[in-house]
């Protein structure tokens, strides 16, 4: 069986709580809050203005740049409030507030369950409509979809890798989604390979999920160069490097994009979404989220409405437990830590929420780093962890740039490896930002010199 | 509002710790250590006891009492680690007062004075077995013959090791002492004299496929040490430098299983601290250590050269670290 090459680790995939429960509608929410930033790239801006009355999937704020995405009403009432907001890991941006009235959608949105199969869009056509929905990459970093579907010039795309791994621990939302909505993906997967003229697209799923891996297979049987992959189980095979390695066996230099070396990578949940947003005309308005953890009293896959406060999907799960100390949006191996449950909407970044109770959420005490080099074996970069933690601690920021700190995916493999538990991603991420900074300085004055 | 923990990803961890690793390398090392007390009886239980508390003791009282620390490090085994491997160096009849002042050299000189655990940058366990070889050179290559418990502690009847006798025949050409090496069955299984822990090959090569499997060390270390060595050994028969009493296969066999070999091959020269952290580095830290015990075995004044031959490499680990991992995307060269 397939995997990427270089590193990883195997940590519990503990996804047991919540894999097989069905998707669930969570309800309207009285009050919601959508975040202007949901997207990697310039903030949306936004398009309408206090006490507009919108309705389901009316366009808030369109895309603020290139590198940008619109954002679809996903509840139909009065806006109250365009202004500042805190997010619950204390970043701040804009959202617009809206008080929800009734659920009254625009009329061409097609609402009804069938499967609308056929298609003879043109692609410029099919990536406008993905452009117009706001679809970010749903797997995590939340790339605008329309803009990896325009290769630069001179590049093109061989072949589509669509990511049904799921490889961080505890979240079943991708999982659940292929096995419901397994027909939608495939033609969702149809629309893409036609938006980006290729005629091969590679279905990754990690072995953990075999009911998926034949579910989708069987669907696949009948399209024409689309294949089901089943991956052996390593974190982080959903890496987008990673997972390209693992299914063609290519890797993509340092400091490149995919379509460097012909691939392009779409996450399932994104693939839907563009199903739903091309075929039935509904913009990007809700994602599955998994609710879990071990002392959860009702784990599951909701479906949630962009701007429900995450407090009301928590109920929906039974509430906090009790002995909570670490509340994650996202997985445990990415996932970052969330201060407060208060005023936060459900927006495109999460993905989940995880509960880990109180022993599980503090870190134990660094010890000396014995050199055992088990953070170079885990590194799926092929990265010296150890030596980069040590070279930020001393800001020597050239011998960090030297040492490719750049390459890092921020993964957690060193840490989660480490048996003197060092903080090893403490020191790479701020060494990450400061080379960063230095590259795109360096950037600037070697362009202003040109001129 | 209710606030909760906020610590940076990742939020899981493997649930490996130092204390682990030190642990599954003691365990590692019991088969050889039944066979040591088989073999050499009261002499390699009192050795073995004597050097482990003393390094323990050493450890707690320098950091305890000269460095003033509030967190005690013994805990983390890597002290007992250290005094095991020393009894395992040591000839199981020596004198407890010798043993005492390796383990203090050990720990104290080797370890300590450098920070402690992961500072060092030589094995612990060998810098106190070089002294004593250095101080002490008539004790420490006095080694009993195997009686077991039939063999007293500190007058038993003493011998010299094969290897004495193997650098005689391959240095003087005199092939006549043959048979005073033992059947290479009987050093396979360690019925033969030598150090407390190196005697059986067997044992420690069930110990280090134990740490392999559990992934406590990787194959690189020791895999490359034994191939030089073989190497080395087939060179050295094909260049026609043996006698005729001993062929080629013969000698690989002898140097492979006599001496300290698969002891330092297996649990020394793959001691975290000391070592390289890449595959590549840990290749060439092998084939280092390999070549170099086999010109001190072949030229030397010394009968056995990999202590020396790992420090020396310990001495090359900065260096080698210099060579880095493969990086995902590079192409290779």
């Amino acid at each position: 069986m397939r995997t990427f090459k270089i590193g990883g680790v195997h940590p519990h995939d503990n996804k047991q709580f919540s894999a097989h429960q069905p998707i669930t509608e969570c309800p309207l929410p009285k009050q919601a809050i959508i975040p202007l930033v949901q997207h990697i790239g310039a903030p949306a801006q936004a398009v309408v203005e206090v006490g507009a009355k919108v309705k389901v999937g009316e366009l808030l704020a369109k895309a603020g740049g290139f590198v940008s995405a619109n954002i679809c009403s996903p509840v139909s009432g009065t806006v109250t409030k365009i202004g500042d907001w805190t997010d619950a890991w204390g970043a701040a941006g804009q959202a617009v507030f809206i008080d929800v009235q009734g659920d009254e959608w625009l009329p061409e949105i097609d609402r009804t369950p069938d499967i609308v199969r056929s298609c003879t869009m043109e692609p410029k056509a099919i990536i406008d409509k993905i452009a117009a929905a706001g679809i970010v990459g749903l797997g995590g970093a939340c790339f605008p979809t329309h803009v990896k579907l325009m290769p630069p010039p001179g590049k093109k795309a061989e072949v589509l890798i669509v990511n049904g791994v799921e490889c961080e621990p505890y979240l079943t939302c991708d999982h659940q989604l292929m096995l419901e909505h397994g027909e939608e993906i495939i033609v969702g997967i149809e629309l893409l390979k036609r938006a980006l003229g290729v005629d091969r697209a590679i279905i990754g799923i990690e072995n953990n999920k075999k009911d998926a891996i034949a579910h989708m297979t069987k669907l696949a049987q009948s399209k024409l160069g689309i294949d089901v992959v089943p991956l052996k189980l390593k974190y982080p095979q959903g890496g987008e490097k990673q997972l390209i390695d693992a299914c063609i066996g290519r890797q993509v230099p340092s400091g490149a994009l995919p379509i460097e070396v012909g691939a392009v990578v779409d996450n399932v949940a994104t693939i839907y979404a563009v199903y739903e947003a091309v075929q039935k005309n509904k913009p990007l308005i809700s994602r599955v989220m998994t609710v879990t953890g071990k002392k959860v009293l009702k784990p599951g896959n909701y479906s949630v409405r962009f701007g429900t406060p995450i407090e009301e999907v928590i109920q929906l799960a039974g509430g906090v437990p009790s002995d909570t100390g670490k509340i994650i949006g996202g997985g445990p191996m990415m996932g970052r830590a969330m201060d407060h449950i208060e005023d936060m909407p459900a927006n495109k970044r999460l993905s989940g929420l995880l509960f880990l109770p109180e022993a599980e959420s503090i870190r134990p005490e660094q010890d000396n780093c014995i050199r055992c080099g088990k953070c170079v074996q885990a590194c799926p970069m092929g990265l010296e962890p150890f030596l980069l933690q040590r070279l930020s601690e001393l800001e020597m920021w050239e011998e960090c740039e030297k040492h490719d700190v750049m390459d890092c995916i921020d993964c957690g493999c060193c840490v989660f490896t480490c048996p003197a538990h060092r903080r090893l991603l403490d020191g790479i991420r701020p060494a990450k930002a400061k080379v960063g900074a230095i590259l795109r300085e360096r950037a600037a004055a070697a362009a202003a010199e040109k001129k | 509002m209710k606030t909760f923990i906020t610590t940076p990803a990742p939020h899981a961890h493997s649930g490996d710790s130092v204390r682990r690793n030190m642990l599954l390398v003691i365990l590692a090392l019991l088969p050889a250590y039944i066979v040591s007390v088989i073999e050499f009886g009261w002499g390699a239980i009192i050795t073995a006891a004597i050097s482990v508390a003393a390094c323990v003791l050493t450890e707690w009282c320098i950091s305890r009492f000269l460095l003033k620390e509030q967190k005690q490090t013994i805990g983390d085994l890597s002290a007992v680690l250290t005094g095991l491997l020393l009894a395992f160096n040591l000839p199981s009849g020596i004198d407890w007062w010798i043993v005492l002042i390796g383990a203090v050299v050990a720990i104290g000189v080797g370890k300590m004075s450098f920070g402690g655990l992961g500072q060092n940058p030589f094995n612990p366990a060998l810098v106190g077995r070089v002294f004593l070889l250095i101080s002490f050179p008539v004790q420490m290559t006095t080694w009993p013959l195997a009686k077991g418990f039939e063999t007293s502690y500190l007058d038993a009847e003493t011998g010299a090791t094969p290897l004495y006798f193997l650098k005689h025949i391959v240095k003087t050409g005199d092939g006549s002492t043959m048979d005073m090496l033992p059947s290479l069955w009987d050093s396979f299984m360690g019925v033969m004299g030598g150090s407390l822990g190196e005697i059986s090959a067997i044992a420690l090569i069930i110990g280090g496929l134990f740490l392999i499997c559990t992934r406590v060390i990787t194959w690189h270390i020791p895999v490359s040490i034994l191939a030089t060595v073989a190497l080395f050994a087939a060179c050295t028969g094909w260049v026609g430098a043996l006698p005729a009493e001993m062929s080629t296969c013969q000698y690989i066999g002898y140097s492979l299983l006599s001496g300290g070999l698969m002891l330092g091959a297996f649990f020394m020269a793959t001691d975290y601290v000391t070592s390289p952290m890449s595959a590549c580095g840990k290749i060439l830290f092998g084939i280092g250590i390999g070549f170099i015990m086999m010109v001190i075995r072949t030229w030397g004044a010394y009968p056995e050269g990999m202590s020396f031959a790992i420090l020396i490499m310990n001495a090359c680990v900065p260096l080698l670290n210099k060579f880095r991992p493969q990086r995902f995307g590079e192409k290779k060269k």
